[in-house]
C-alpha cells in the first residue's frame, strides 16, 4: 500500500514538473542566501577563533606598555629577575602579514602558538628559525626564512621564535609579556620593577568577535530576508500542489487509504522534497558565499583589524543551519495544508476549492493580521530596547506591510472596474481582481524585495553621502606623519614651527568609561577642529571649554552605549571627572572616543609620548619632501589625507559590496516567484479564457491582456514599496544603526534612484509574465473548447 | 464469516443531516439484505438519500443508527482506519465523476486499488483492458480520455480489486445513450463473472429494470 500511495502522490509532480521545479527553486534559491550568509558568518568566527587561540588573547594576563609604546629587553630582564613568571611576546606586520614571535620555552603551555613549537621540530624552529603559517598567508610573506605551512594558524598571522620574528622585522623590543597562570606567591609590584607597563587581565583584552557581531548580524538579517522571500515561492507551489490534490486525497481514502497514514506520507513526500531543494541550496550556498567572501574578508579587515580567511570551508555549523531551517520552513508553509487535509470530509468536494479566489473572510483575517503587525511594530519601536527588538520592528513591520498590500490593492482594482469605458476593460479589471489572491503571494515577495532594495538603497547612500561629508571635516589635516621615537617627535615638531606648519599632536590612550572601552584623545585645539568639525549636540563655546581642560567631547556611539549626552559628566581618570560638552558624529569607528584638549591629556598622562601628527599644508608634496629629505622620516611613516579617504571610501564601497548583491539576489528571487505564480497559474487560467475567447476576444489580445496585467501588479507593488521602503529605511538608520554600531543618521532621498528601481521592477515582471502570457496566447482552440464540453 | 452471509445488511439505519439548527432525516430505519452475486438497483427522487446510503455501505459514512453488516464486518463499531481497511479489501466504488488518479496512466489507475488490496492479479488486468476496450488506451493519461473510455477505467479498476461488493453511484450519468448501455453491458458481465454483488444507484427505469432487484427509496424508507 506504502508504494501505491507513494507512487500516486509523487505522480503529481512527475505530470506537473512546472511546480515541481518552483517548489525545488524555491526553497534551494532561499536556503542558499541563507546558508551563503551563515557560511561567510561561520567561516569570520572560524578566524576569530583561530586568532584568539594563536594569539593568546583572552587566555592568559598580560604585561602591557602603559602608552602605547613597547617594552624592551631590560623590562622583560627585570622582571624574571625579580620572580614573575613571564613569557616574551613580539607583534609586527610584514609584507601585511602579522608576524608573532614568542619563546617556545617559557611560553605557558596551553598558549596556541607554543603547541605548534611543541608539534614541530623544535631544533629547526629555534635554530636556523622557522616560521608557521597557513599556505594563503605564506604566499604573501617574502622571506628568506623556511616557512612550514600549518593550516591551524588563523588567516594574515605567521608565527615564529621570538629572535626569528625580531630578525625579520629589523627591531629588538617586545610588544607585551604573557603571564603563567601560577605566579610565585611573593613578587615585587610591578610599578616599582617596571612603571611604564601595566598588567592586563585577559579578560579586557579587545574581542574582534564582539565588534563584528553588529556586522554579521546585519548579514544574518539579510539571509533572513532572501529566506522569507524564497519561502514565498514554497508556499505557493505548496498551496497550489495541495489544492490540485484534493480530489486525489479523497480518491485515495475513498479506495480504503487510511487517512493518518495518507497524512503521514504526504509530510514524509514534503520532507524528502524539502531536504533535495535545500541540498541544492547549501550548494548554491556554498557557491555564493565563495564569491562574496573575498569582499567581507576585506570589510572585516578594514572596518576591525579582523583577518578573515578567503577561502571558505565546508563547516557543519552553516550547512546543518541551513538545512534545519529549510525544513522547519517547508513544514511551516505545509503546515496548514496538511491540516486542512486532516479536517477535510471524506466525501468533501473532489473540486479544488478555487485557489485563486479568496473569501470576505480571509480577506478580513488578513487586514486584521497585518494591522496587529503593524502595531506590534509599532509598540516594539515605542518600548523595546536593543538589536533585537529593533529586527523585531522591521520583521513586523515588512510582514505586517505585506500582508496589508492584497487589502489596499483590490480598492483600486474595484476602481478601474469602474472607470473603465469599454466591456473588455471592465472585463479586464473584474478578471484582474479575480487574480490577485493567487497572485498575492507572489506580489507580496516582490513588495519585500522591493521595500529591501528601497530601504537598504536609501541608507547606504545616505550613509555614503554623511560618511564623505565626515571624512572632508575629520580628515583635515593634509599630511599625517608617524615619528620613529619622542626625540624624532620633537625635531619634527620644532621644523614644524620654523616653517610655520600647523601641527596637529595625536595623542592617545586606552581608558574605559562607565565599563565601555573607549579611546582618550588629547588635540590641540585650533582653527582646523574649530572650523571643520560639526557636531550633534553642542554647548555653545564647547571648543572653548575643552581648550580650558573644563569639559571634553564624547563620540556618539560612546554617548549612547553609556547612556550619556551634552551636561552629562564623564570620567576620564582616577578623581578626574568632566562635563561633555559637545556630541560628534564618528562614523566607521566601532569603537569610544573622548577628546580632551592637549593640556590637560599631557597632565593627566605625562608618560604618554608624542610620535603621531597630523599637519596643515597647501603644499602637501613639498612639505612631503622636507619630512623625508631633512627630517629622516621614512615614506612609509608619511600617509596624506587623500590615500586616506580613498582607502576609507574602498572600504566603505566594499563593506556595501555584499548587501548590494544580496539585494540584487533577493530582486532576482522576488521575480522569479512572480514568474513561478504566473506559469503556474496559466493552466489554470484556460476555464477562464475560454468564454471571453468564445465571446470574440483573439488569443494574442488575451496574452497582451496578461502582460498588461503583470504591469499593473507591479506598478501597484512599486507604488506601495516606496513608503514601506522609506520606512525601513528610517528603522534601519535611526533604530538598527544606533543600537549596532551606535550612531544615528541623516536620512536622505534618492528620487531617481526609486524611479530606476521602479522601472527594472516593471521590466522584470514583464519578463516574468512574457512565458506564460506567450503561452495563453498560442493554447490551442480545441483546450479551449473542452472547457465547453465537459468532457476535460 | 461464510460465503452464505449477506454481502450487505442494513438493520433499522437512520441518518440525519443537520441544516441549519435543524436536523432533516434522509434514512428513517432502513432494512436491506443483498446477497453476493446479486445486483441491486436503487432508484429515488434526487434528495431521498440514494447516495447516503451507498456511503454508507461503503463505509464512507456512519449511521446515526442501526447497524450495517459489509462483507461480515459491522461497520458500527470500526475505527476510521477499520472502515478504510474494509473499504480497501471489500469493497469498490464507481462514482458518477469517474475519481481517476489524473496523474497516474490508466494501466495505473486500473491497477491501483487492487494494489491497495495487495492482491494484483496482472492476467485479470489484461483481460478487464481487452473486454473493456482500452489495450489501446493503457499508457494514457485520464484527461486524454473520453467520458465513456474514463467510466470504463473506473470499472476496471474496481473489478480489479476482486471487491466482495461493487457500489456504483450513477455509473452512466455522464454518458451518452449507446455509450451508457455499452458501459452496463460490461459492468453487468464482469459482476456475473466475479460474483460480486452490485449495488447501483440509478434514475433511470430502463438500468433499473436490468438489475436482479429494484429498491426506491422514498422519504428516507426502502420501498
Amino acid at each position: 500500500m506504502i508504494r501505491a500511495c507513494l507512487v500516486a502522490l509523487l505522480s503529481h509532480w512527475r505530470r506537473n514538473p512546472l511546480q515541481l521545479f518552483a517548489f525545488l527553486a524555491g526553497l534551494a534559491l532561499a536556503t542558499a542566501l541563507w546558508a551563503g550568509v551563515q557560511a561567510i558568518n561561520a567561516e569570520a568566527r572560524a578566524s576569530y577563533d583561530a586568532a584568539a587561540a594563536t594569539l593568546g588573547e583572552g587566555q592568559f594576563d598580560q604585561i602591557v606598555p602603559k602608552a602605547g609604546g613597547s617594552i624592551t629587553q631590560q623590562d622583560f630582564v627585570a622582571l624574571r629577575k625579580a620572580g614573575w613568571l613571564v613569557s616574551p611576546v613580539i607583534d609586527g606586520r610584514h609584507d601585511g602579514v602579522r608576524l608573532l614571535g614568542f619563546d617556545p620555552l617559557s611560553s605557558p603551555a596551553s598558549f596556541g602558538v607554543g603547541q605548534v613549537a611543541q608539534t614541530g621540530n623544535l631544533a629547526a624552529f629555534l635554530d636556523p628559525g622557522q616560521l608557521y603559517s597557513n599556505a594563503e598567508t605564506a604566499e604573501r610573506l617574502q622571506t628568506d626564512i623556511q616557512i612550514v605551512i600549518d593550516p591551524a594558524i588563523a588567516p594574515g598571522i605567521a608565527v615564529g621564535d621570538i629572535g626569528v620574528v625580531q630578525h625579520v622585522l629589523g627591531r629588538n623590543d617586545l610588544t607585551r609579556l604573557l603571564l603563567h597562570p601560577v605566579q610565585p606567591m611573593i613578587r615585587p609590584a610591578l610599578v616599582d620593577l617596571v612603571p611604564g607597563l601595566r598588567l592586563q587581565p585577559a579578560n579586557q583584552t579587545s574581542d574582534v568577535g564582539e565588534l563584528t557581531d553588529s556586522f554579521h548580524l546585519n548579514l544574518t538579517a539579510f539571509g533572513l530576508l532572501s529566506f522569507a522571500v524564497g519561502l514565498f515561492i514554497v508556499y505557493s507551489a505548496i498551496g497550489l500542489a495541495f489544492e490540485q490534490r484534493r480530489g486525489l486525497v479523497r480518491t485515495l481514502r475513498a479506495l480504503g487509504v487510511p487517512l493518518g497514514f495518507l497524512v503521514i506520507l504526504m509530510l514524509i513526500e514534503i520532507l524528502l522534497l524539502a531536504l533535495l531543494g535545500a541540498g541544492l541550496g547549501i550548494v548554491l550556498g556554498y557557491l555564493i558565499a565563495a564569491v562574496l567572501l573575498p569582499d567581507v574578508a576585506i570589510t572585516l579587515r578594514g572596518l576591525y583589524g579582523a583577518e578573515v580567511a578567503g577561502t571558505l570551508e565546508f563547516r557543519a555549523s552553516w550547512w546543518a543551519s541551513g538545512l534545519a531551517i529549510a525544513v522547519l520552513g517547508t513544514l511551516a508553509a505545509a503546515g496548514g495544508r496538511l491540516w486542512q487535509i486532516w479536517q477535510m470530509p471524506l466525501l468533501a468536494s473532489a473540486r479544488p476549492r478555487a485557489w485563486a479566489m479568496t473569501s470576505g473572510r480571509v480577506q478580513r483575517v488578513q487586514s486584521i493580521a497585518a494591522i496587529g503587525l503593524l502595531m506590534c511594530a509599532a509598540a516594539f519601536l515605542w518600548g523595546g530596547s536593543g538589536l533585537l527588538a529593533g529586527f523585531a520592528v522591521l520583521g513586523l513591520f515588512l510582514i505586517g506591510a505585506a500582508l496589508a498590500l492584497p487589502v489596499v490593492v483590490r480598492p483600486v482594482l474595484r476602481y478601474a472596474e469602474h472607470a473603465a469605458k469599454t466591456p473588455q476593460y471592465r472585463w479586464f479589471w473584474a478578471d484582474t481582481q479575480q487574480q490577485l489572491p493567487g497572485l498575492s503571494l507572489a506580489l507580496m515577495a516582490l513588495l519585500l524585495a522591493l521595500s529591501a532594495n528601497i530601504g537598504v538603497a536609501t541608507m547606504v547612500s545616505s550613509f555614503r553621502l554623511t560618511f564623505v561629508d565626515f571624512l572632508d571635516q575629520r580628515l583635515a589635516p593634509e599630511l599625517y606623519v608617524e615619528a620613529t621615537d619622542t626625540a624624532h617627535a620633537a625635531s619634527i615638531e620644532e621644523t614644524m614651527a620654523k616653517l610655520d606648519v600647523p601641527v596637529l599632536p595625536l595623542l592617545t590612550i586606552d581608558i574605559e568609561v562607565r565599563t565601555q572601552p573607549a579611546q582618550l584623545f588629547g588635540v590641540r585645539v585650533g582653527p582646523t577642529y574649530r572650523d571643520n568639525w560639526a557636531f550633534l549636540d553642542a554647548e555653545t563655546d564647547a571648543w572653548d571649554q575643552v581648550e580650558a581642560g573644563a569639559a571634553v567631547i564624547a563620540n556618539e556611539q560612546l554617548a549612547r552605549r553609556a547612556g550619556l549626552w551634552v551636561g552629562d559628566e564623564i570620567s576620564i581618570a582616577p578623581g578626574v571627572s568632566l562635563p561633555i560638552g559637545a556630541v560628534v558624529a564618528d562614523y566607521g569607528n566601532p569603537k569610544g572616543q573622548v577628546v580632551i584638549g592637549e593640556t590637560l591629556f599631557r597632565q593627566l598622562h605625562p608618560d604618554v609620548t608624542l610620535q603621531r601628527f597630523g599637519l596643515r599644508t597647501s603644499e602637501p608634496q613639498q612639505l612631503r619632501d622636507v619630512l623625508t629629505n631633512d627630517l629622516g622620516v621614512a615614506n612609509s611613516a608619511i600617509r596624506d589625507q587623500s590615500a586616506i579617504k580613498a582607502f576609507s571610501l574602498q572600504v566603505f564601497d566594499r563593506t556595501f559590496t555584499v548587501t548590494a548583491a544580496l539585494n540584487v539576489l533577493t530582486l532576482a528571487v522576488a521575480g522569479f516567484a512572480m514568474l513561478m505564480s504566473l506559469l503556474t497559474l496559466a493552466d489554470l487560467r484556460v476555464p477562464q479564457l475560454a468564454p471571453v475567447w468564445a465571446l470574440g476576444l483573439t488569443r494574442r489580445k488575451i496574452g497582451q491582456l496578461e502582460l498588461l496585467r503583470a504591469v499593473v501588479f507591479a506598478a501597484l507593488a512599486c507604488l506601495f514599496a516606496l513608503p514601506v521602503g522609506l520606512g525601513l529605511a528610517w528603522v534601519l538608520l535611526a533604530v538598527i544603526n544606533v543600537e549596532a554600531f551606535g550612531w544615528r543618521l541623516p536620512m536622505f532621498l534618492f528620487p531617481a534612484d526609486y524611479v530606476r528601481l521602479g522601472i527594472y521592477a516593471i521590466l522584470a515582471a514583464v519578463a516574468a509574465a512574457a512565458w506564460p502570457a506567450w503561452r495563453l496566447a498560442r493554447t490551442p482552440p480545441n483546450a479551449l473548447l473542452k472547457v465547453f464540453a465537459h468532457e476535460r | 464469516m461464510t460465503d452464505l452471509a449477506p454481502v450487505l445488511q442494513f438493520k433499522g439505519v437512520t441518518k440525519s443531516f443537520v441544516n441549519g439548527s435543524a436536523a432533516v432525516p434522509v434514512l428513517r430505519g432502513v432494512d436491506l439484505s443483498m446477497d453476493a452475486g446479486e445486483t441491486v438497483a436503487l432508484t429515488g427522487e434526487s434528495g431521498s438519500g440514494k447516495s447516503t446510503l451507498l456511503h454508507i455501505a461503503g463505509g464512507l459514512d456512519t449511521a446515526d443508527e442501526g447497524t450495517v453488516h459489509v462483507a461480515g464486518h459491522d461497520l458500527g463499531p470500526l475505527s476510521d482506519s477499520a472502515r478504510a481497511e474494509v473499504r480497501r479489501k471489500d469493497v469498490a466504488v464507481v462514482f458518477q465523476q469517474f475519481n481517476l488518479i489524473p496523474s497516474l496512466t490508466v494501466s495505473d489507475n486500473i491497477a491501483f486499488q487492487a494494489r491497495l488490496a495487495g492482491r494484483v492479479d496482472q492476467d485479470l488486468i489484461k483481460r478487464l483492458s481487452q473486454r473493456l476496450g482500452l489495450t489501446d488506451h493503457l499508457g494514457k493519461y485520464p484527461e486524454t480520455l473520453s467520458g465513456g473510455q474514463q467510466q470504463r477505467v473506473a470499472i476496471a479498476r474496481a473489478i480489479a480489486a476482486r471487491p466482495k461488493l461493487l457500489l456504483a453511484d450513477e455509473p452512466t450519468g455522464n454518458l451518452d445513450e449507446v455509450t451508457a448501455a455499452e458501459v452496463l453491458d460490461q459492468l453487468l458481465q464482469l459482476v456475473e463473472e466475479t460474483g460480486a454483488g452490485l449495488l447501483l444507484v440509478t434514475h433511470s427505469r430502463a438500468i433499473a429494470a436490468r438489475m436482479k432487484r429494484q429498491l426506491n427509496l422514498r422519504q428516507g424508507r426502502l420501498a
